[in-house]
């Protein structure tokens, strides 16, 4: 199975107080909270720590977009993987992704990602969000009448704007562009894998079944809540006739190893709290604007609650009430599964079972979170990397990964830094 | 209170409710944000003395989804116009609340011949910066019903689900006219009516709900500034944003008594 490194880039200093003096964490948060010379510093370590995980052996590193967010410091996480096509050679970069609807014209991701295919030599993965509710309607302004048809009609025209040869016109019912030939093109051909992070509707599931992209739940609520929907996405594909390749799913789950489950906690509680008691301070009036939630999935959700099915603590509840109802200390943190902590042997253990029970090839790990510190979050990685990944390499190993990015044969790969090539990894 | 005449025509391929009561000379109304999911008082009022004709607009209750296939302003408009058309409201006096007074006074300025009075209840379409109307979309749901209403309770009625309505589909229903709004008037609420405010020939009564928390009484100058016809303004006592909901008889005399002046 794949093991990839992710990075939400968390802004480490917000106040203690934090979750009293402040309505949100996103949208609305205050200015005065962000120190540009501290972010100097945040963006450094950030980047570091993510080239290090590079360095270490993780398949993938891993960014996402979000805006006006004090736990998601990359409006383009683009610019990050520009920076590390440079800084790493082997290893894929995991853009997860661009909010398509945001982009006028769409044209722009499908110019972005071809360019950081051929930096990189083809090690791309592109991720196609629709973007959250605070993200894209509320920060971005964007109708969530419309957010969907936009997000589909900006789909298309991307995977046309990568594999038409020719100069296109794009008549679309929201765009309109009289002359689409992007350039560059993108190195993987036809064109980099597309992975898709949705939050449980149905429609999701559906649409990357048939077109055959990865489905990747990226939930903070680990894998005890993350079951129902991972088991929706399967079951539809059963019913669509699809394998139950794990490599068309991926999964975000928090960990924290070190030598015993004792000293992981004494290790991680408090970037976990910081985490989950300050970052996840959403106002909830930013969870919910009407459209968002297509009616497909408003109808799941309220059966589901009169149901009282397993999965209603997840479908039926909106954003907001999710972030309302979140565990903020370690112990319920832990016990819920949001994150999962111990030895080596017992991270393996329960990845093991996660990545089996839910049917997952791709694992992104989140090994910093919060406050955590860069030389913790080193630790975390270190420990990680030698002594849990060799124990999870087996793991689905009867399957084949055809969501993978073909990067270019190393011989043809150009020499980074040319000028100055680097000394060998300690 | 009995309830209206329900008829059922087709807009955009979409079902659309159109109810009809009472006796007299026409009068259209067309409602604010949240639609009508059932006849209220206020229609009532009118009925005693008039035809009163409610259209649902597309995607609020009544109106299907016909809200999904509107990209532009100017789908909106047509889709309006084809209502009122098929409503049998060509030519009638027309009264709207909300977002519906905004839709009703586009109808005004863009075809002035096919409109008697006008009747505009706290209409969306403007927004100035120093001065903006409250996000009806950033709300936490516990506080809709006190920004909608001066009296929650009226809203709260209002929208919850009548013995034997579909408990599934009711609130889903609920949502959807939230996202008509929505699809008309993200983000700002502001259509940029004021450009068209001066092609409104027809006399025209302005109503704002003294406690109307959405849209600031200020707008009403805008509005009676800008329209071409004869305004008249009236200031509801103890009324929210959907004046006619808190003040059903109040709002319904104002109404009368514009449209038989002389």
């Amino acid at each position: 199975m794949k093991l990839m490194w992710f990075h939400l880039m968390p802004y480490t200093e917000l106040p203690e107080d934090f979750r009293d003096a402040n309505p949100s964490v996103w949208v609305d948060i205050h200015s005065s909270l962000f120190d540009p010379k501290r972010a100097h510093l945040m963006y450094n370590d950030f980047m570091d720590e993510l080239e290090y995980a590079a360095e270490v052996g993780f398949d993938a590193v891993c960014v996402n977009e979000h805006h006006s967010n004090g736990y998601g410091l990359m409006p383009s996480p683009n610019l990050i993987a520009a920076s590390l096509a440079r800084r790493t050679t082997d290893t894929a970069i995991c853009v997860m992704g661009n909010s398509l609807a945001l982009y006028n014209p769409p044209t722009r991701v499908a110019e972005e990602f071809a360019m950081i295919d051929c930096i990189s030599g083809g090690r791309l993965i592109a991720g196609f969000p629709v973007g959250t509710p605070m993200d894209t309607c509320y920060a971005y302004g964007t109708n969530p009448s419309q957010l969907r048809q936009r997000y589909h009609e900006a789909h298309d025209l991307v995977i046309r704007a990568w594999t038409e040869k020719d100069t296109f016109a794009f008549n679309g019912r929201f765009n309109q562009q009289r002359y689409v030939n992007i350039w560059p093109r993108p190195v993987q051909n036809p064109h980099p894998p597309i992975w898709v992070p949705g939050g449980g509707s149905v429609e999701t599931w559906r649409w990357c079944a048939e077109m055959n992209y990865v489905y990747c739940y990226l939930s903070y609520y680990g894998y005890k809540a993350g079951r129902a929907t991972m088991d929706g996405f399967w079951s539809e594909m059963d019913r669509l006739g699809k394998d139950r390749n794990p490599y068309q799913a991926g999964f975000l789950q928090f960990v924290g190893v070190a030598e015993s489950r004792q000293q992981a906690l004494d290790l991680y509680s408090e970037a976990a709290e910081y985490f989950y008691g300050r970052c996840l301070h959403v106002d909830p009036r930013w969870a919910t604007p009407p459209g968002y939630t297509s009616e497909g999935s408003q109808r799941a959700g309220i059966e589901s609650q009169i149901r009282q099915a397993a999965d209603s603590g997840v479908r039926g509840k909106s954003t907001g009430e999710r972030f309302a109802s979140v565990a903020r200390e370690m112990d319920a943190i832990v016990e819920k599964g949001y994150v999962i902590i111990g030895s080596p042997n017992e991270v393996a253990e329960q990845l093991r079972e996660v990545a089996t029970q839910l049917n997952v090839g791709h694992l992104m790990l989140l090994l910093q979170y919060g406050n955590m510190s860069k030389d913790l979050t080193r630790y975390n990685t270190k420990l990680f990397a030698e002594q849990v990944m060799p124990k999870l390499k087996d793991v689905h190993a009867r399957w084949t990964d055809h969501w993978w990015p073909q990067p270019m044969e190393t011989g043809q790969r150009a020499e980074v830094p040319a000028y100055m090539p680097r000394l060998a990894a300690e | 209170m009995t309830e209206p005449e329900t008829l059922t025509i087709d807009v955009n391929g979409f079902p659309t409710r159109i109810w009809r009561k009472g006796s007299g000379p026409k009068i259209g109304f067309l409602a604010g944000f949240g639609g009508l999911p059932r006849w209220v008082p206020f229609l009532e009022q009118l009925a005693r003395s008039r035809t009163v004709i409610v259209p649902s607009l597309p995607g609020f209750p009544g109106g299907d989804r016909g809200h999904s296939v509107l990209d532009s302003h100017l789908d909106w408009l047509l889709a309006v116009r084809d209502i009122l058309d098929q409503a049998g409201l060509s030519g009638a006096d027309l009264a709207g609340s909300s977002v519906g007074a905004s839709l009703a006074a586009e109808v005004a300025a863009l075809w002035p011949a096919t409109i008697g009075k006008l009747v505009l209840i706290a209409p969306f379409g403007l927004f100035d910066e120093k001065n903006p109307p409250t996000d009806p979309w950033a709300q936490r749901g516990d506080a809709v019903p006190g920004l909608m209403c001066a009296d929650p309770e009226i809203w709260k009625a209002l929208k919850s689900p009548p013995e034997g309505a579909n408990s599934i589909e009711w609130p889903i229903e609920q949502v959807r006219a939230n996202e008509a709004a929505a699809r008309i008037f993200w983000p700002l609420g502001n259509t940029r009516i004021e450009k068209r405010l001066r092609l409104i020939k027809a006399p025209t009564l302005l109503l704002w709900g003294e406690q109307d928390k959405v849209m600031p009484r200020t707008y009403a100058e805008v509005f009676a500034k800008g329209i071409a016809g004869p305004t008249t303004t009236r200031i509801i006592a103890g009324a929210g944003h959907l004046a006619e909901l808190d003040k059903p008889a109040e709002v319904a005399r104002e109404v009368l008594g514009f449209l038989e002046a002389g």
